[in-house]
């Protein structure tokens, strides 16, 4: 006979009949989290997709931190290809006494060579596509930073010593990158400004960039002539390296929130094991009557997975709104912290979504229907006759399998796989073990309280399995959001605490030489004491003992990318308190010998070098050899100017140097660093406040997002609730019944229920609120070097959230058992 | 001559014969060592005869109608049913030879709860690959005098409804063989007594074979024939 339409005749009897919903719940949670997650990384892919032709604004870009030869340019237009060239450094702009630091760009008339700059007329205007840059006098700045600085297009605004117009906003830029935007908004000018803002001077911290365009073969050959030149500090990017490089770092952050997703995917995996288990159990009188009928063992498994396959495609279909409709939000909660407008998504993402609904269901509800299958027909004439469980290799290895498979597929990484799988296990068997220890302890507190109290608390131990997993869903549900609002919160005071009142919050950097005792005036004039300034210079590695930099093999591979790189040292006769020596000794005051350099104890481990080890440096032609005579821990936090390496001073004086100095002023003489822009318009100004309050908006941002991800993780909590709750019901409702047979009222029984749920909500609030200190206590050492203690708002946040959601949400799922009339109820039994 | 009349008889006497057990028994293993619930069982049921199995609670009534029924399988002996030898069968072979040549009667009734009336009745029709089930099903269920209530849910009917669609179901493919287990035991007695007569109605009308188990000697002694078993063995075989 037809499989198909004898189970299908039976489905849609299965879907009113409610007995399918936790189920189809469980999965609609677990494909809406999965879902919205890949609807995100696909429209931000697509992005990158959509970008990745133009992300250089050229076929070909060539960058360095020094001045490109200018022969470069013209020998690119003799081999027929279009040029252009621009500069970029940190600086900072002012309207009336507003200031902003942005990412200055100055570029030349043929910029972008690929893709277009789209530009409004004004604040939140209809962007139009534009090309070439600003006209001299005139600049393109981004919504942000207009914004900050209260003006709009058509006023003025201040850099170095140029006074620009605001011709147009910027709402877009080929080489703007397409995922997490930089601290900074972008200023746009025209380069041949920028001799005379009197912005550059020597040593600034300038990336000068050409740009090349042409015909692909032109492009190749002119790429390939320059790289063979191999000329040191120069990097030469083509389309095909920054798409890649781009995707990676989107994949990457994809996978990070898969990853919160995952947690959702287990809990809705639990839920949809225990309802596939209570959906066999309530129909091993139906199947025995089948096969009494003369139906086969297959007919019985092929109707039971049609039955749950059809959930499953219902609940996928369900989900996969669901996560659409969440995908919305999240992206509009990231909003401003991801670039430009995001391009639709195809429905390429609804297929993850889809097929976690239907491996879950094969890894997590399958060896339900195979009980089902070995149901003994003889059950239809004795009750107490039941298939034998389903093996606990079968369950738990086909378990763990889909588990691993779905990690995987999240992230792709077989280490990743190994930490995260054994990292769940242990996780989950440590709470598991927590939550039994406490349903265990609840018992005996019986006998001090009331009937109904004493009614409750019997089922949560009796239950005793069940409860503990609730606890562990529940615990760890709230403990990422407790992490992440309440103990994210302390940390960030905590360090912010740990700062001096009076710690510098202005940085300024790129001061030359000679400006010095101009500054210093600037500063005493207006009361702020004496700047101490430190000298800077740029240089590289080129040797370690007596192995090439690029032979040296360092442990960690951070270290080895250090070595290829400029990197910023200074020179000291003495150390600043924020340094402590841990190993060597730092030199004298009046040391005057062979050069020494003094190295940070981690940058130290990274390169794999120690004392008595000596490093070769390149100072922009000047070569120096230096041995490591000490080593030092630095305190950042005290927001002083320090570096991985200082070197002994003597000598030091001839290298091409700027300097930095850092100090604190107050709100009130803010008007000073206008002073000193407008006389030294080379000097950038850090506002470290400004900065600081810019990672606290993206780490806000992000906790957000994952905050997000994790609504579906207390969802799917409830699922699991839910499912525990109905796989009870008719137990419940027996006993309610009998109970109330012996004079209970209705109140009574209700007041047990209400019971038995706070009681678990209790025990899986204080399970979230000791995970949630425990982490943020080994997180406060670990990241902030910070004692944080323990919070009182999070203990009773915790306890009331797990009150709440647990307690009302379990006495209304369960409620129905104190409503049944025993009499039906006793019949039935 | 003599030769082929002897052929004959054995030929349909072999026809006549619809189950047959050949020295049944059943062991199990308990927590005390074994217990033999039945033992050394033999006997043979014609077709179109009414056999009540009748004996104490624990002689092993209901075990002998399972293993007749295939629905277990015997620790020793044999049973043949419909001309089929169940030994060496598994789950399934004998899951086969039952669809569409045998019908159940319950005690507790065994309506499946998610399916209405007709749907009850529908199902073992479907399952023997009928394919006007729905129409064979409203006719039987007609016929029992359920015809109104074709859509009604097991929960929304009485206990002699219920039963009344368990043997519309029982029925419905025309079984050749008919086992029922205690069919009025969960009933009234006027109910019991309607449901009784309608079971040996519709057995006569479908010309079949009527294998019951019960503790009630008024329908014991309306079957033609009653086997009593007492501690697990066959005491007695009388007819009339």
């Amino acid at each position: 006979m037809g499989t198909w339409r004898f189970a299908l005749n039976g489905l849609w009897r299965e879907l009113r009949s409610g007995e399918l919903v936790v189920l189809m719940a469980a999965l609609v949670v677990a494909v809406g989290s999965i879902t919205a997650i890949s609807f995100l990384t696909d429209r931000i892919g697509k992005a990158v997709a959509r970008q990745a032709s133009e992300v250089l604004a050229a076929d070909l870009r060539v960058g360095s931190g020094r001045e490109l030869d200018p022969d470069w340019l013209a020998r690119g237009e003799a081999a027929g290809l279009d040029t252009a060239q621009a500069l970029n450094f940190p600086s900072v702009v002012f309207a009336g006494d507003q200031r902003v630091l942005v990412n200055l760009k100055a570029v030349s008339t043929r910029y972008p060579l690929r893709g277009e700059l789209r530009l409004a007329p004004k604040l939140f205007g209809t962007p139009a596509a534009a090309r070439g840059a600003p006209p001299s006098g005139t600049a393109y700045a981004d919504a942000a930073m207009l914004a900050r600085l209260g003006v709009d297009a058509g006023d003025t605004i201040e850099v170095g010593r140029l006074t620009l117009e605001v011709d147009s906003v910027l709402v877009y830029r080929p080489d703007q990158s397409p995922g997490f935007t930089a601290l900074a908004p972008t200023l746009l000018v025209n380069i041949r400004d920028i001799e005379a803002s009197g912005l550059l001077a020597e040593g600034s911290r300038v990336r000068y960039t050409q740009l090349y365009a042409g015909s692909e073969a032109d492009v190749a050959a002119f790429g390939a002539a320059l790289r063979e030149e191999d000329v040191e500090g120069v990097r030469i990017e083509d389309e095909a390296a920054a798409g890649t490089q781009l995707a990676s770092a989107i994949s990457r952050a994809g996978r990070f929130l898969s990853l919160a997703s995952l947690v959702s995917l287990i809990l809705a995996a639990v839920a949809v094991a225990m309802s596939a288990r209570r959906y066999a159990e309530r129909r091993l009188d139906s199947a025995a009557l089948m096969k009494t009928f003369g139906a086969p063992q297959a007919l019985v498994l092929r109707v039971g997975l049609v039955h749950l396959m059809a959930v499953g495609v219902v609940a996928s279909l369900i989900g996969t709104a669901l996560g659409f409709a969440a995908e919305r939000g999240l992206s509009a909660l990231l909003t401003g912290w991801l670039r430009g407008d995001l391009p639709q998504p195809g429905w390429e993402p609804a297929l993850p979504g889809m097929i976690t609904a239907l491996v879950l269901m094969a890894g997590f509800a399958l060896p339900s229907l195979f009980q089902l299958r070995d149901t003994p027909p003889l059950r239809v004439l004795r009750n107490d006759i039941a298939p034998p469980p389903p093996a606990a290799w079968l369950t738990w290895g086909l378990a763990l399998a889909t588990l691993a498979l779905l990690v995987w597929w999240a992230v792709r990484d077989t280490t990743l796989l190994t930490v995260i799988i054994g990292g769940t296990v242990i996780t989950a068997a440590v709470l598991y073990g927590a939550g039994r220890l406490l349903v265990g302890g609840l018992s005996r507190l019986r006998g001090n309280v009331g009937v109904s109290w004493r009614y409750g608390l019997a089922n949560v131990a009796r239950r005793g399995q069940n409860s503990a997993i609730q606890v562990v869903a529940f615990g760890l549900g709230l403990m990422v959001l407790l992490l992440l609002t309440l103990v994210r919160n302390d940390l960030l005071s905590g360090w912010r605490a740990t700062v001096d009142e009076s710690a510098p919050n202005q940085f300024l950097i790129n001061i030359q030489p000679e400006e010095r005792d101009s500054i210093g005036g600037i500063f005493s004039e207006a009361g702020l004491g004496d700047v101490v300034f430190t000298p800077l210079v740029r240089g590289r590695i080129t040797a370690v003992n007596d192995t090439a930099a690029d032979d040296w093999s360092s442990p960690a591979g951070e270290g080895t990318r250090r070595l290829g790189r400029e990197i910023n040292l200074s020179w000291s006769a003495t150390l600043d308190p924020s340094n402590e020596v841990v190993d060597g000794q730092f030199w004298g005051a009046d040391y005057s010998g062979a050069p020494q350099v003094s190295v940070d104890e981690d940058t130290a481990q990274e390169l794999g070098v120690g004392i008595g080890d000596t490093l070769s440096f390149d100072f922009a032609g000047v070569p120096i050899t230096a041995e490591i005579t000490s080593l030092r821990r630095i305190d950042w936090d005290s927001f002083k100017p320090n570096f991985f390496m200082v070197l002994s001073p003597a000598g030091m004086a001839e290298l091409p140097q700027t300097y930095i100095t850092s100090l604190y002023i107050p709100e009130t003489t803010n008007g000073v660093l206008l002073t000193l822009v407008r006389e030294h318009p080379s000097v950038s100004v850090i506002d470290i406040e400004a900065a600081l309050a810019q990672v606290r908006g993206i780490i806000d941002k992000a906790s957000l997002a994952v905050q997000y991800v994790f609504l579906f993780t207390l969802a799917a909590g409830l699922v699991v609730l839910f499912a525990a709750i109905q796989s009870t019901l008719d137990e419940r409702r027996y006993e309610s019944a009998l109970l109330r047979t012996f004079g209970a009222t209705r109140g009574t029984i209700l007041a047990g229920i209400l019971a038995e749920f706070s009681a678990l909500g209790l025990l899986a609030g204080a399970c979230a609120a000791t995970g949630a200190t425990a982490i943020g206590i080994v997180a406060a050492r670990e990241l902030f070097d910070l004692e944080l203690g323990v919070n009182p708002v999070l203990w009773f946040a915790g306890l009331v959230a797990g009150l709440v959601m647990v307690g009302a949400s379990g006495t209304l799922a369960a409620r129905s058992a104190a409503d049944t009339p025993p009499v039906r109820t006793l019949r039935r039994g | 001559m003599e030769h082929e009349t002897a052929s004959v008889t054995q030929r349909d006497a072999a026809t006549d014969l619809v189950l047959s057990a050949r020295g049944l028994g059943k062991t199990v293993t308990g927590a005390d060592g074994d217990l033999t619930i039945l033992d050394d069982v033999t006997f043979d049921v014609s077709r179109g005869e009414t056999l009540a199995v009748v004996g104490p609670s624990g002689a092993g009534k209901s075990t002998l109608l399972a293993l007749l029924a295939g629905l277990d399988t015997p620790s020793r002996g044999d049973v043949t049913l419909d001309g089929v030898s169940l030994t060496g069968l598994d789950e399934d072979g004998r899951a086969k030879v039952r669809a569409g040549r045998v019908g159940f009667v319950f005690q507790s009734f065994h309506l499946i709860p998610a399916l209405t009336a007709i749907e009850n009745v529908m199902m073992p029709l479907e399952l023997a690959g009928e394919r006007q089930a729905r129409k064979v099903a409203t006719e039987i269920l007609t016929d029992v005098g359920l015809g109104e209530r074709l859509r009604h849910y097991p929960a929304q009917l009485s206990g002699g409804e219920k039963q009344r669609v368990a043997i519309a179901r029982a029925f419905a493919s025309r079984p050749a063989l008919l086992f029922a287990d205690e069919p009025t035991g969960n009933l009234d007695t006027g109910t019991g007594e309607n449901i009784e007569r309608l079971l040996f109605d519709l057995n006569q009308r479908h010309d079949a074979t009527l294998i019951l188990v019960t503790h009630d000697q008024g329908l014991a002694q309306r079957c033609s024939r009653r086997l009593a078993i007492e501690g697990g063995r066959l005491a007695r075989d009388e007819r009339g």
